[in-house]
């Protein structure tokens, strides 16, 4: 692909961004056993934004959003090279350990799966096994607050007892996005967060997501481009594992530079 | 045709854009037909032509109405997206601006009428170029808009100071007669009214070739754009 | 789209197929319905007949004789140690109390037939009751013991076909030379008379076809075998012609045999068996069984007839008459069978119990547990959860399921050579059985954790994992808690079906007698035991007829302990099932 080398250069960044970088991408490549599912993406993310990858199914969007937090350890015959670095740490190092990345890279994804445990265990799960509280007390307040940043709080306050999975859809992948929050992570990964959620509960999440915009580097990876427009400030275009397009949401929408993202933009996709 | 070379995954959506594509070739042609008819009534001092006008003139506000319509139903069904959003907002804009030039038009015809009662003036053919002029603009761009292209958009947009030219010269020289001649002034006002409406029809001419600037480029048409090469 | 000219055609070609698509589901319906039905009274019949054949194993009739405990017998050395009582007359004890009851008897052979009443091991039992309380010695004790299990079963009706036949009118005892003769008012006899009467006929025609049989046998043959047959038929003629007279009353009186139904004349502490019937219906010659002597007028008098003759049971006359008089004097008493549960296996199907084997079963399935249950898991684990895919871990899988379809009896062979004889284990112990069983549990254990643990949707462990939670922490505090239900489904199937099983222990010698019950401890595990479903193997193949309800006893105690375990792992299924 002779465009990948002239992309990867080119769209480094999204250019608006007023926010440091946070997440640099170069030349990251990744395969499943000899299969290339990503190639040489290069892309710097801006912290306290919400970027968003779009692309058709199979185009490696959740397969970068995985390289993050290294959830493709757990595939068997995943190879990642290049190098992909989080506040300048380099994620794919070998010191670098995957339970502390995930301590600081938060994800959220596609279907609500809250441990079939207590709302309250849910959001006590993370704090728990990495020791952030030191009582009961300092435990609740964690549990109360990530609730309160994930607009759950006032409808499950008063049971806090009852199982995670007997909420509703939208209440449930916003409680497992309080799980998320309450290790205190710096980014968090989001994977097609809303595609099995009715308008309602998708609307709640994004706006969830616009305020957790403030204190987060937020990634999402969604299908909807319409979701994308309206949540994302950047937005990355993915085909057939390259990088096609990087901009701010606006161009991305209205003036898109590569013929291949006008036409997937615009429903023209042969 | 449209904006992209390639097709529509909803061939519905597609046929859609087309539509309204048409549907604003046909009111740009409605509209040129209009003003065409307007101005020669002028020229050859024909009262004739007001109701033919009138009529068409009730077309191309139903041809806007139904413009909007569909744009209000591709905004709410399809959410058109980048070429599709800017193409269907501009189609919005220009129905708009074609529909104020055939009011434009239909008012040059009823001035023409009245301008029938009166003897012929030295400054008509004035008047005649000025309209040539206006007709020209409102046809290349027209012409652009029917095939997507921005060079002929451009041409038209810059042309608009001869235009504007032409009217502050006729406005003078108008007022310049009717200061020497006092018979002149009811039929001289009817001019300066023809003379200004055709002066607004070269406005929204001019409308209409940003509106099919922003529409391919995504750029507004700006004093500093540089030539289309 | 189709044509709306096509769509009535359409709806037609639709409607017209329709039934017979409606009959096929019905068919299908049908036969399922039929399956489940079939399957329901099968199990019903089963578990019935079971039930039905266990039932006299839960009762005992016990004799509750007065015992002099008289301090030369049972004390020899007269210090009341243990030591002495230990070496009392137990036996004698109790023959003393059953002969006390009819003192008439004197002859040896009928003494012995007396002592037969109940098992000598009833002795032993006697002993440990006075070792329990040596405060009894001197006195009389009420001493409880099931009867002989013959006995017992003769009176729960399911030995012998019997009635009693209330004849009208008095009848009078006469002494004719060492015999009675028996004569009633009315002709009670007659009926009885024509029985007998119809049985010989019936005997005769039966030799007579036999001779029959026999000429035609003949017939085919030549020299000295055709002179045998000949011989035969001959014989067998002249015996159904001596039969058929008899039948015929020819000299007024018909003889009753031991293969004609008993018939027994009762008065009172009187009973006396019919020798022979009169052709007037009226009169019979009797011996006396009990009691005896001359009589007349009696009106309160009764026939009692065993219709099964006695050379075709197992008790004589002289044994009913004794036990009848023993239940008329208020000697027998009937009620639960305290032995079933509270002893251990015997060689007497009256004092035979399961605690024995079901404390086998239980110390043999607390090793089997212990071992497979923590065994099987853990492994399941590290094979699911960390083991790499290679030909090495595959390897180990296809092993572990073929290991599953390993006949069990080759499990019991690994056992005998590698525990008994390798690491020399002894023998016939709860813990070689619960190692044996263990291994042959631990492929299925296997197989259904790993199911379990495959079934825990990967999105848990994502969501686990993506809140930073090593692998680990990810399979303890998640994956398994939620594969916990279908574990212990497994486990508690896989550990009935070990508790179900014989062919392995057989082969580690736990088929062995075993009189004691093992310890319920730790030292338990070393002593010699047999398990449930052995024991109901060996009982089965007992000769004696009152094993066959102690067998379903056994049975049935299995299902319930088999059905208690299923329930258990129901409860525990629905107590942990966890909606995800």
């Amino acid at each position: 692909m002779p465009d990948n080398q002239s992309h990867s250069d080119s769209i480094a960044g999204a250019g608006e961004a007023e926010q440091p970088v946070k997440v640099q991408a170069r030349d990251v490549c990744v395969s499943y056993s000899g299969k290339q599912a990503l190639n040489h993406v290069s892309i710097d993310v801006p912290d306290r934004s919400v970027t968003a990858f779009i692309g058709p199914s199979g185009c490696g969007k959740s397969t970068f959003l995985r390289c993050l937090n290294r959830m493709n350890d757990t595939i068997e015959g995943a190879r990642v090279t290049g190098s992909l670095k989080i506040d300048g740490l380099e994620v794919n190092d070998k010191s670098v350990d995957p339970v502390v990345l995930r301590a600081n890279v938060g994800m959220v994804f596609q279907k609500p799966n809250p441990f079939p445990k207590s709302i309250y265990d849910n959001v006590a799960y993370g704090p728990r096994i990495h020791g952030l509280a030191l009582s009961k007390d300092e435990l609740d307040a964690i549990v109360e607050d990530s609730l309160r940043k994930a607009g759950l709080w006032d409808e499950v306050a008063d049971r806090l007892n009852h199982p995670g999975t007997s909420l509703s859809g939208g209440q449930q992948q916003r409680l497992v996005i309080a799980r998320a929050i309450a290790v205190n992570p710096e980014v968090i990964l989001m994977d097609e967060p809303c595609s099995a959620l009715d308008p309602i509960a998708t609307a709640k999440i994004e706006e969830l997501i616009d305020e957790l915009r403030e204190n987060y580097c937020i990634i999402i990876v969604t299908h909807s481009m319409q979701q994308a427009a309206r949540v994302s400030q950047q937005t990355a275009f993915f085909h057939m594992g390259n990088l096609v397009e990087y901009g701010t949401t606006e161009d991305i929408f209205t003036n898109p530079r590569d013929p291949r993202t006008q036409d997937y933009i615009t429903g023209r996709f042969g | 045709m449209a904006l992209s070379k390639t097709a529509h995954i909803v061939t519905a959506y597609g046929e859609e854009l087309d539509q309204l594509n048409d549907e604003l070739a046909r009111m740009g042609g409605l509209v040129e037909t209009q003003l065409t008819t307007a101005i020669n009534a002028i020229a050859r001092r024909d009262a004739g032509v007001a109701g033919e006008v009138r009529q068409r003139e009730k077309q191309v506000n139903a041809m806007q109405v139904d413009i909007e319509k569909r744009v209000l139903r591709l905004f709410a069904l399809r959410q058109p997206m980048a070429t599709d959003l800017r193409m269907t907002i501009s189609a919005l804009k220009i129905s708009t601006d074609l529909e104020r030039i055939g009011d434009l038009a239909k008012n040059i015809a009823y001035r023409a009428k009245d301008l029938s009662a009166y003897p012929a003036l030295g400054l008509m053919d004035r008047v005649e170029r000025l309209g040539a002029i206006v007709i020209q603009q409102l046809h290349v761009v027209l012409d652009a808009l029917s095939s997507f292209e921005v060079e002929p958009a451009i041409r038209v947009w810059r042309a608009d100071d001869e235009v504007d030219e032409r009217y502050n010269a006729l406005v003078r020289e108008m007022l310049i007669s009717m200061g020497e001649d006092s018979s002149l002034v009811e039929p001289g006002v009817h001019i300066l009214f023809v003379a200004k409406n055709l002066e607004r029809i070269g406005d929204h001419a001019t409308n209409i070739a940003e509106a099919l600037h922003f529409m391919v480029t995504a750029a507004p048409l700006e004093a500093d754009t540089p030539p289309a090469s | 789209m189709t044509d709306s000219a096509d769509l009535p055609k359409l709806r037609q070609t639709v409607s017209e197929r329709l039934p017979k698509r409606y009959r096929a589901e019905m068919r299908f319906r049908v036969a399922g319905l039929s399956a489940v039905g079939i399957a329901v009274a099968i199990l019903l019949l089963l578990v019935g007949s079971i039930t039905m054949q266990a039932l006299p194993a839960f009762t005992v009739n016990q004799l509750v004789l007065p015992v002099q405990l008289s301090g030369d017998l049972v004390d020899p050395e007269g210090d009341g140690s243990e030591d002495s009582l230990r070496r009392g007359s137990y036996g004698r004890v109790l023959q003393d109390a059953v002969r006390e009851q009819f003192p008439e008897v004197r002859d040896r052979r009928e003494l012995r037939a007396l002592f037969s009443l109940y098992t000598p091991l009833n002795s032993t039992r006697l002993m440990e009751t006075v070792l329990a309380d040596p405060g009894l010695v001197g006195e009389t004790h009420e001493f409880r013991m099931p009867i002989a299990d013959d006995l017992n079963l003769y009176l729960k009706g399911r030995l012998v076909a019997d009635r009693t036949l209330e004849p009208v009118g008095t009848m009078a005892v006469s002494e004719a030379g060492r015999d009675f003769e028996v004569t009633a008012e009315s002709e009670a006899f007659a009926d009885l008379r024509d029985t007998v009467s119809g049985l010989l006929n019936q005997a005769a025609d039966n030799l007579e076809r036999r001779a029959a049989t026999a000429r035609e046998r003949a017939g085919n043959l030549s020299g000295e075998d055709r002179e045998d047959a000949l011989y035969d038929a001959e014989d067998l003629m002249v015996e159904a012609a001596a039969v058929r007279s008899q039948a015929a009353l020819e000299n007024g009186w018909v003889e009753m045999s031991d293969s004609l139904p008993s018939i027994l004349v009762e008065t009172g502490e009187t009973a006396l068996r019919v020798t022979a019937l009169s052709a007037d219906g009226r009169s019979a010659r009797a011996e006396a069984m009990l009691g005896g002597g001359a009589m007349s007028d009696v009106s309160d008098w009764s026939i009692y007839v065993i219709d099964t003759p006695e050379s075709r049971r197992r008790v004589s006359d002289q044994l009913i008459v004794w036990t009848r008089a023993l239940v008329r004097r208020g000697f027998v008493e009937s009620g639960l069978n305290p032995y079933l549960f509270a002893n251990a296996d015997s060689r007497e199907p009256e004092l035979a119990g399961v605690k024995g084997a079901l404390y086998g079963s239980i110390l043999t399935m607390l090793i089997t547990i212990i071992l497979s249950v923590p065994v099987g898991v853990c492994t399941a684990v590290y094979l699911e959860e960390y083991a790499p895919k290679n030909r090495f871990t595959d390897l180990i899988e296809v092993n572990i399921n073929n290991l599953a379809a390993v006949p069990s009896i080759v499990f019991g062979l690994l056992g005998l050579a590698v525990f008994i004889n390798a690491f020399g284990l002894p023998r016939s112990t709860p813990l070689v059985g619960g190692l044996v069983l263990s291994l042959m549990t631990l492929p299925t254990l296997i197989i259904a954790t790993r199911a379990a643990l495959k079934a825990v949707p990967v999105s848990i462990r994502q969501a686990a994992l993506a809140v930073g939670a090593s692998k680990t922490q990810t399979v303890f505090h998640h994956v398994l808690p939620l594969a916990a239900p279908g574990i212990l489904t497994g486990s508690i199937i896989g550990l009935a079906q070990a508790m179900g099983e014989t062919a392995p222990l057989l082969m580690i010698g736990m088929v062995a007698f075993i009189a004691d019950a093992p310890t319920l401890g730790l030292e338990g595990l070393t002593e010699p035991a047999t398990v449930m479903p052995i024991q109901i193997f060996l009982w089965s193949s007992s000769p004696e007829r009152a094993f066959v309800h102690s067998t379903s006893a056994a049975i049935l105690v299995l299902l319930v302990l088999m059905i208690g375990f299923n329930a258990l792992a129901i409860y525990l299924r629905r107590r942990f099932e966890r909606r995800w």
